[in-house]
């Protein structure tokens, strides 16, 4: 067993943040919607509302993240591994069988998490946001540009806020099914994750792909890619070497 | 080296330690000059854009003349006309300016829906109270600004029929004669109170407006004697506690023109006092509160109850009215509160106090039932209020927006003719009995028939009482901040305020119930399906148990 850093600075924070901000969202929510009554009416509003704002900012933020990390890619849904994902959830994991999907850098979710967190980002986080903000600016049918009942928009909003809480729920339990109880928890705290000693072998070689894929010759000639071959077993030859000496950056010696 | 207050030592400071105490000290004055000015500055910006009104006001504080040092006004006047006679003898031209006014003629044109302009007010309109003035004009005009209208004949156009010592009078002597048609009391000493005039106090105002309808605070139900002398709860601007405003501070009154309107008698959305024209139409620090204000009155919010030092009338049961006592006589009965619940001549009564007002969407237009108008809804309504969620003003039918309004709904049983299906204007008052007026001598009948002929309406002989619902919008007895409505006592699923408006959707009350159903059945299937999953890892051995280092 190894721990791999799998979730970066930016990413945890996003997580926590968002994580902060839909339950701040959510209590409040429901308090305007006059299914509970943890704050004074007023003061749910403006919690709400200024959630809302911080977390439009945190969105513009992740946005940025995403598109300039290439970490979008995580989220392509993939129905390859879908259905040993399901049967890992209904039946082996009450058999102690392994994870169907091991996790990797460039691929840390799995096919149900990549379609869940897909659904979320592509359509219920920008109904909310979209609602939302027509709720606060176009609520009074008075303006030019204007709605002509808040019906619509907060029966929308108020489902969209239902199946986050739903998500919630189910995203709360799930976090318990990783190689301990809270070792889902402690990866999105700390982000180092533990790995089979198997699979730290298959995230070292994808890391080293990676290098390669980043590395190309100035003309696509069949040449020049046996060059590129040579380059990358030299320094895979040179790093063993490394190691081997105990020269490795940070490695005890 | 230090700074500071401890260095200075006198005797061993040098030009340098001066040099930095200077500008230390100078220092000090400037923050503190500018967070003093600082403060006068937020207060100015804060402050409500007030100087027509201080302007307009504060000029009638300063008498610019000593009316009792006046000649004319020392001679004795052989009746109220010579009094008016003095009076436009030095003010040519007000009375000019006063036959100009409603509280003139009681009537002035107003375009009502479907009915196009007529000419309309206490004149001749029908309410749910008293009914209307016709046939009955020697009482009712006893609040008339004139002496001697006692009938059609009175004559609009004599300057010398103005009463203008009952707005004017300073010493509170001056009453007029119960009957009288106007005319003072013999009691009052017209000398003395032309001598003592100035301009119009809650107590020249409130003579007729408090007491209108026959009683105390009957009709408004925000209107009230005791606003001559009231607590902040009971109203937060004529407090004599506080801000201490007379009625013509907010209602600026220029060549005898009073604006603010009742719509009891109005219909227009002209003319009107708002509470915007001090406080301006973005009043609080709070954007959500001030955009409430695009479709929530001002009144809806700070006027949370009225009536709150006296009762006013609820109901009017005009159909119980003509039982005598024992010896033939008419009779009353009070309630615990010491309100009349019953009186021969009018019916029964219900007065209520510290009443939560209904609320209406208004857009500051409202229809009336004039005496020519069938009856075609029951209850009918007296002064219909327009408006809607819907009625957004502007391109709508109104071109201001709707806005939900506190309103006193009177609810009365009147008489009606069964046959013409139209409302009765009966004769109520006369000065002697046998003269057919209902009061003196208790026959619908011929008070109806009295009533009609002099109204120019057939009557068919065959009457009966009806329903009616007549709408006071609220405006005064405004609360102190501390007292008005919480977000709550709207936005709440019980007990909402507004739980009679369901033209649109109020957030915090409304909800569509199938979206709740699924939405709770989800989030119940989900917890309930979690449990099961949990409970089966724990039986079959737990992965986690096992992993667990």
């Amino acid at each position: 067993m190894k721990k791999v850093y799998l979730y970066k600075k930016f990413e945890r924070f996003w997580h926590w943040g968002q994580s902060l901000l839909i339950f701040a969202l959510l209590i409040t929510g429901f308090d305007i919607h006059g299914t509970t009554h943890f704050f004074e009416y007023g003061q749910a509003v403006t919690i709400h509302n200024t959630s809302a704002w911080a977390f439009l900012v945190l969105i513009v933020f992740a946005i940025f993240w995403h598109v300039t990390t290439d970490e979008w890619k995580q989220y392509l849904p993939t129905v390859k591994n879908m259905k040993a994902q399901l049967d890992y959830y209904l039946v082996g994991i009450f058999a102690h069988a392994p994870h169907p999907v091991k996790k990797r850098t460039l691929s840390k979710l799995n096919p149900l998490q990549r379609i869940t967190y897909f659904a979320l980002k592509i359509v219920i986080i920008p109904t909310m946001v979209i609602t939302g903000l027509m709720y606060m600016y176009f609520n009074y049918p008075i303006m030019e540009f204007e709605i002509e009942s808040l019906e619509t928009v907060a029966i929308i909003h108020t489902m969209g806020a239902y199946l986050l809480l739903t998500f919630l729920i189910i995203h709360l339990y799930l976090i318990t099914t990783g190689h301990t109880l809270t070792s889902n928890l402690k990866a999105m705290i700390t982000g180092w994750e533990v790995v089979d000693d198997e699979d730290v072998k298959d995230i070292v070689e994808e890391a080293v792909e990676v290098t390669g894929l980043k590395i190309r010759p100035i003309s696509r000639t069949r040449q020049s890619h046996e060059e590129l071959e040579e380059l990358v077993l030299d320094a895979l030859h040179e790093t063993e070497t490394k190691v081997k000496n105990k020269k490795l950056k940070g490695q005890k010696k | 080296m230090k700074c500071g207050h401890s260095t200075f030592v006198p005797g061993i400071y040098n030009s340098k330690s001066m040099k930095k105490l200077t500008l230390i000290v100078a220092l000090f004055c400037t923050t503190h000059w500018l967070f003093a000015n600082n403060g006068i500055n937020k207060d100015s910006i804060r402050s409500f854009p007030m100087n027509e009104y201080v302007y307009k006001s504060g000029n009638t504080n300063n008498p610019s003349a000593d009316h009792s040092k006046f000649a004319i006004l020392q001679q004795p006047f052989a009746s109220a006309h010579d009094a008016t006679a003095a009076c436009l003898s030095c003010h040519t031209e007000r009375d000019k300016e006063i036959m100009a006014t409603s509280h003139w003629h009681w009537r002035r044109s107003e375009k009502l829906e479907g009915k196009g302009v007529v000419s309309l007010g206490k004149a001749n309109i029908i309410n749910n109270f008293c009914i209307g003035i016709t046939g009955s004009e020697a009482t009712c005009t006893r609040c008339h600004i004139g002496y001697g209208w006692t009938d059609s004949s009175f004559d609009f156009t004599d300057p010398l029929n103005i009463d203008c010592l009952v707005c004017h009078d300073k010493t509170g002597t001056y009453k007029k004669k119960p009957g009288g048609a106007g005319y003072p009391a013999e009691s009052v000493n017209l000398n003395f109170v032309s001598q003592h005039v100035g301009s119009p106090g809650r107590e020249n105002c409130g003579v007729c407006h408090f007491l209108g309808g026959g009683g105390n605070n009957v009709k408004h139900g925000d209107l009230d004697i005791a606003m001559l002398d009231c607590s902040r709860e009971v109203d937060v601007h004529m407090t004599t506690e506080g801000e201490n405003m007379s009625c013509v501070d907010c209602h600026i009154t220029e060549k005898h023109q009073i604006p603010g309107k009742v719509y009891a008698l109005s219909s227009e959305n002209k003319n009107r006092t708002t509470c915007e024209q001090c406080h301006t139409d973005k009043p609080h620090q709070s954007t959500i509160l001030n955009e409430h204000g695009l479709r929530v009155a001002c009144q809806t919010c700070h006027i949370p109850e009225y009536a709150k030092a006296n009762g006013t009338k609820m109901i009017w049961d005009w159909s119980t009215a003509g039982r005598l006592d024992e010896h033939g006589n008419p009779m009353h009965e009070n309630d615990a509160d010491g309100n009349h619940n019953y009186l021969s001549i009018k019916g029964n009564f219900v007065y209520n106090d510290h009443v939560i007002p209904e609320y209406f969407w208004f857009n500051g237009i409202a229809n009336h039932q004039l005496i020519t108008d069938k009856i075609t809804t029951i209850p009918v309504q007296m002064n219909t209020l327009y408006g809607s969620y819907n009625d957004k003003g502007a391109h709508q039918k109104s071109h201001a927006p709707a806005k939900i309004w506190p309103v006193k709904v009177h609810r009365g049983k009147q008489i009606y003719d069964t046959v013409n299906m139209t409302l009765i204007q009966p004769k109520l008052w006369d000065k002697e009995s046998g003269k057919g007026a209902y009061w003196t001598d208790f026959d619908w009948n011929k008070a109806a028939e009295l009533g009609m002929a002099a109204c120019g309406m057939p009557y068919s002989g065959e009457y009966g009482f009806v329903e009616t619902e007549m709408y006071w919008p609220l405006n005064h007895q405004v609360s102190p901040a501390s007292e008005s409505l919480k977000c709550i006592d709207c936005h709440s699923r019980p007990n909402s305020r507004l739980a009679s408006l369901n033209d649109f959707y109020l957030p915090g009350r409304d909800f569509n119930p199938i979206v709740e159903t699924a939405g709770v059945s989800l989030i119940l299937v989900s917890i309930i399906g979690i449990a099961f999953h949990a409970f089966c890892r724990i039986v079959f051995g737990g992965k986690c148990k096992i992993d667990n280092p």
